[in-house]
C-alpha cells in the first residue's frame, strides 16, 4: 500500500432520518492503487452513484473514512475546507455522456480546468493540446464538441479529467453509449493513462463488453462492497491474420 | 481565464442577435419616447427663442398667449413702449387653424399656427431658409418648412389667398404645429373677422336700430358698421428690454401700472415646459416606466430560459471546480451583452426612424448615455433570477443515477 490512490474504510451514507431513513451505503471498503483501473459493478439502486458522489466530494457521507491521493478528505466529517478546489485539483470525472461545454472548442474544454486552477491561458492550452495529441484527437483541437463523434468526445472528456493530473479519476459508465470497438478503445486509454500518470481510476459500469478487462472488480450490493478478481483480458487489438 | 459568456454569445450569436433585435426595437421605442419629450421641450424653447422677446405681455389673469387665450387692445403697445427700460415692443396674434393649399395640392389642409406680426419687430421669424421676409401689408406669408409649402405656393387662410414668399424652420407651436407668419392686420382679420352672412346680418340689425341709424346724423351708421367689422385686439405684446435692464423689473412695472400680465422668458418657459406639456411629459414617463418593466421582464425571461437550457453544463462546471462567482459572472455578462446588443440596435433604429416622425424628435447624447446605464442596470437586475437558478444547481446532478 503506497498511501496514494484511493482508500475507503467503513464508508456509510444514510439519506433521511427516522422511519424514512435509507442506508444507501452501509459498509464500503475499497482500495485502488495508483496506476490501477478498478471496476465497480452493481445493480440499479445498489449505491454506485451514491459512492461516486461521496468520492467526488459532492455529497457528504454519514460516517467512515476516505483517503484520496494520500490525503484524508473525510474522517467522520470533511477534512478539507475547499471541496471545490479538491474536485478541481485532485479528482477527474468522466461521465456516461461527455458533457463537454458546447460553446468552447475542444482545446478550451480541456484547458478550462487548469485555467480555473489559476494557470495562464497559454500554459493551460499547451497542456490540453499535449493530452489531446496523446489521446489521438489533437487534429480536432479547434473543433466544436458538436463536430466530434461520440468516441472522440469521450476521449476529450478523458483528457479533461486528466489535465490537472489528479491522483484519482471517477468514471461513471464511460463506455455506455459506445460500440464494442470504441468501448475497448476507451478502456485502453484509461489503462494507459492510469499507468502513465499513476492515477487510480474507478470505472462504474454495467457494460458487459468491458467487464472482462478489469483485473479487479468491486461488486456493490445493498450498500456493501465485495471484492473479486477480474479476468484481466488483454486490451490490445488482436493481430490481423 | 477565458470569457465563458463571450464564448457562449459567439457560439449562439444568431440567437443572441435575434433576441437583441427584439429587445433593441423595444429600446428604440423607449429612446424615441424620450426624444419626443425632448423635442416638445426644445420646440417650446425654440418658440420662445425665435420670438426674440424678453417679455410677453398678455391679458390680466391669464397665462397667454400659448397656454391660455389672451386678448388685449392693440394700442396697449404704445403705453408699454413709453415705460422706462423698454427698447422695442410689438403686437402679435396667434391662431391655430387649418390652412388650405390652393395650388399643386389643391384642397390639402395643413394644421398650422397662424402668427400675425409687425415686420421688423419682435415676433418676426428670425431667419429664412429661402425667399424673403414679408414686405407687403397684405396677403404674403412666410411658412415653416414642415407645412410642406414651397415658395410661390398659394394658401387659403379664411377667405383670402396668400402667397408664400419665405421659408423658415424650427418655428412650431407648443403643440408641434408649424407656423405660418402673416402681417398683423391680416392675422387680426383672420382671427376676429366674422363670416359674410354674420356681417350682413349684423349690418341689417344695426340699420334697423333707430338709435344707431338716425336720419339727422349722416355717416353715423357707416361709422358704427365699420367699427363692428374691424378689430383692434391682439393676443400679446412682445417686449425687448434695453441692454442692462432687468426684464423682471420691467415686467413688474407693466403688472403694476398697466393692469396687464407680463412674463419673463424663464416664467414663460416654466409655463410652456412645466405646465403646458406637463401632462404629455407624465404620459411619456408612464410609457418609459412600462417599457422599462417590459424590457426587464423580457431580459429576465430570456436569460432565465437560456440558463435553464444549460443546467447540465452548469452542473459539470460546478463539479469540476468552477467558482459560483464565475458562473454568476457568466450569466451577468450574458445579460449585459444582450443589453448592449439591444441598446446598439435600439439606438441605430431610433436614429433612423426619428426624422420620419411628424413631430420633432430630439435624441440627445445624454439621454442615450442614461438609457445605456438604465438598460445595463435593468439587465443586471433581470439576471438575478437566472443566477439564483444557476447557483441552486447541484454539482451532483452531473453524476448520473
Amino acid at each position: 500500500m503506497t498511501g496514494l490512490g484511493i482508500r475507503i474504510e467503513g464508508l456509510r451514507k444514510r439519506y433521511g432520518a427516522g422511519d424514512t431513513a435509507v442506508d444507501a451505503l452501509k459498509d464500503v471498503n475499497m482500495v485502488v492503487e495508483p496506476g490501477e483501473v478498478v471496476g465497480l459493478i452493481g445493480p440499479s439502486g445498489s449505491g454506485k452513484s451514491t459512492l461516486l458522489k461521496c468520492l467526488g466530494a459532492v455529497i457528504e457521507p454519514t460516517a467512515g473514512r476516505m483517503i484520496l491521493g494520500g490525503q484524508t478528505i473525510y474522517d467522520d466529517g470533511w477534512k478539507i475546507a475547499d471541496l471545490r478546489a479538491l474536485r478541481r485539483d485532485s479528482i477527474g470525472f468522466v461521465f456516461q455522456a461527455p458533457y463537454l461545454i458546447p460553446f468552447l472548442d475542444i482545446t478550451d474544454n480541456v484547458a478550462l480546468l487548469p485555467m480555473l486552477a489559476g494557470h495562464p491561458n497559454g500554459v493551460a492550452r499547451a497542456r490540453a493540446l499535449e493530452l489531446l495529441q496523446a489521446l489521438d484527437v489533437g487534429h480536432r483541437a479547434k473543433a466544436q464538441p458538436s463536430e466530434l463523434s461520440g468516441g472522440e468526445q469521450q476521449r476529450v472528456s478523458i483528457a479533461r479529467a486528466l489535465v490537472n493530473q489528479p491522483p484519482v479519476i471517477l468514471a461513471d459508465e464511460p463506455t455506455a453509449p459506445l460500440d464494442s470497438e470504441r468501448a475497448l478503445a476507451v478502456m485502453r486509454i484509461l489503462n494507459r493513462m492510469a499507468a502513465q500518470y499513476q492515477t487510480a481510476i474507478i470505472v462504474v459500469t454495467h457494460d458487459e463488453k468491458i467487464i472482462p478487462t478489469f483485473k479487479r472488480i468491486y461488486h456493490i450490493r445493498d450498500g456493501q462492497t465485495f471484492e473479486e478478481a477480474g479476468q484481466g483480458r488483454s486490451l490490445e487489438p488482436e493481430p490481423v491474420s | 481565464m477565458i470569457s465563458l459568456a463571450g464564448r457562449d454569445i459567439l457560439h449562439s450569436w444568431g440567437r443572441f442577435l435575434l433576441t437583441g433585435l427584439g429587445l433593441g426595437l423595444l429600446i428604440g421605442v423607449t429612446l424615441t419616447m424620450a426624444g419626443v419629450y425632448r423635442g416638445m421641450v426644445d420646440d417650446a424653447r425654440a418658440l420662445l427663442g425665435n420670438s426674440g422677446a424678453d417679455l410677453w405681455v398678455v391679458q390680466q389673469d391669464t397665462q397667454g398667449p400659448y397656454a391660455e387665450a389672451s386678448s388685449l387692445r392693440d394700442d396697449a403697445v404704445r403705453s408699454i413702449l413709453g415705460l422706462p427700460g423698454v427698447a422695442r415692443a410689438a403686437n402679435v396674434t396667434y391662431l391655430t387653424m387649418q390652412v388650405r393649399h390652393q395650388g399643386r395640392d389643391h384642397g390639402r389642409d395643413v394644421r398650422a399656427m397662424v402668427v400675425g406680426f409687425e415686420p421688423g419687430q419682435p415676433g418676426e421669424p428670425g431667419y429664412l431658409l429661402a425667399g424673403r421676409h414679408i414686405t407687403r401689408s397684405h396677403f404674403e406669408a412666410v411658412v415653416d418648412v414642415r407645412t410642406g409649402f414651397v415658395l410661390g405656393d398659394r394658401i387659403l387662410i379664411r377667405r383670402h389667398d396668400y402667397t408664400v414668399v419665405g421659408l423658415t424652420q424650427r418655428m412650431v407651436s407648443s403643440g408641434g404645429d408649424p407656423m405660418v407668419f402673416v402681417s398683423l392686420k391680416d392675422a387680426q382679420e383672420a382671427q376676429f373677422l366674422k363670416d359674410n352672412d354674420a356681417i350682413l346680418n349684423e349690418r341689417a340689425r344695426t340699420a334697423a336700430n333707430p338709435g344707431l341709424n338716425r336720419p339727422g346724423a349722416p355717416g353715423l351708421l357707416e361709422a358704427i358698421q365699420a367699427s363692428q367689422a374691424s378689430n383692434h385686439n391682439v393676443n400679446a405684446v412682445l417686449v425687448q428690454v434695453q441692454p442692462g435692464v432687468s426684464a423682471e423689473a420691467v415686467a413688474e412695472q407693466i403688472r403694476r401700472w398697466k393692469h396687464l400680465e407680463a412674463f419673463t422668458r424663464p416664467q414663460m418657459e416654466e409655463i410652456l415646459v412645466a405646465k403646458l406639456i406637463a401632462t404629455s411629459a407624465r404620459q411619456i414617463a408612464m410609457f418609459l416606466v412600462i417599457l422599462a418593466v417590459v424590457s426587464a421582464a423580457i431580459v429576465a425571461f430570456i436569460i432565465y430560459t437560456m440558463t435553464l437550457g444549460k443546467i447540465r453544463e452548469i452542473a459539470v462546471l460546478k463539479l469540476i471546480g468552477t467558482r459560483n462567482r464565475t458562473i454568476a459572472g457568466m450569466i451577468l455578462q450574458q445579460a449585459l451583452g444582450l443589453g448592449l446588443i439591444g441598446f446598439i440596435i435600439g439606438k441605430v433604429a431610433a436614429t433612423f426612424w426619428a426624422p420620419v416622425f411628424p413631430k420633432y424628435v430630439l435624441l440627445e447624447s445624454a439621454d442615450a448615455v442614461r438609457g445605456l446605464v438604465a438598460v445595463m442596470l435593468i439587465c443586471a437586475l433581470a439576471s438575478i433570477l437566472a443566477i439564483r437558478a444557476a447557483l441552486k444547481v447541484d454539482p451532483a446532478a452531473a453524476i448520473g443515477g
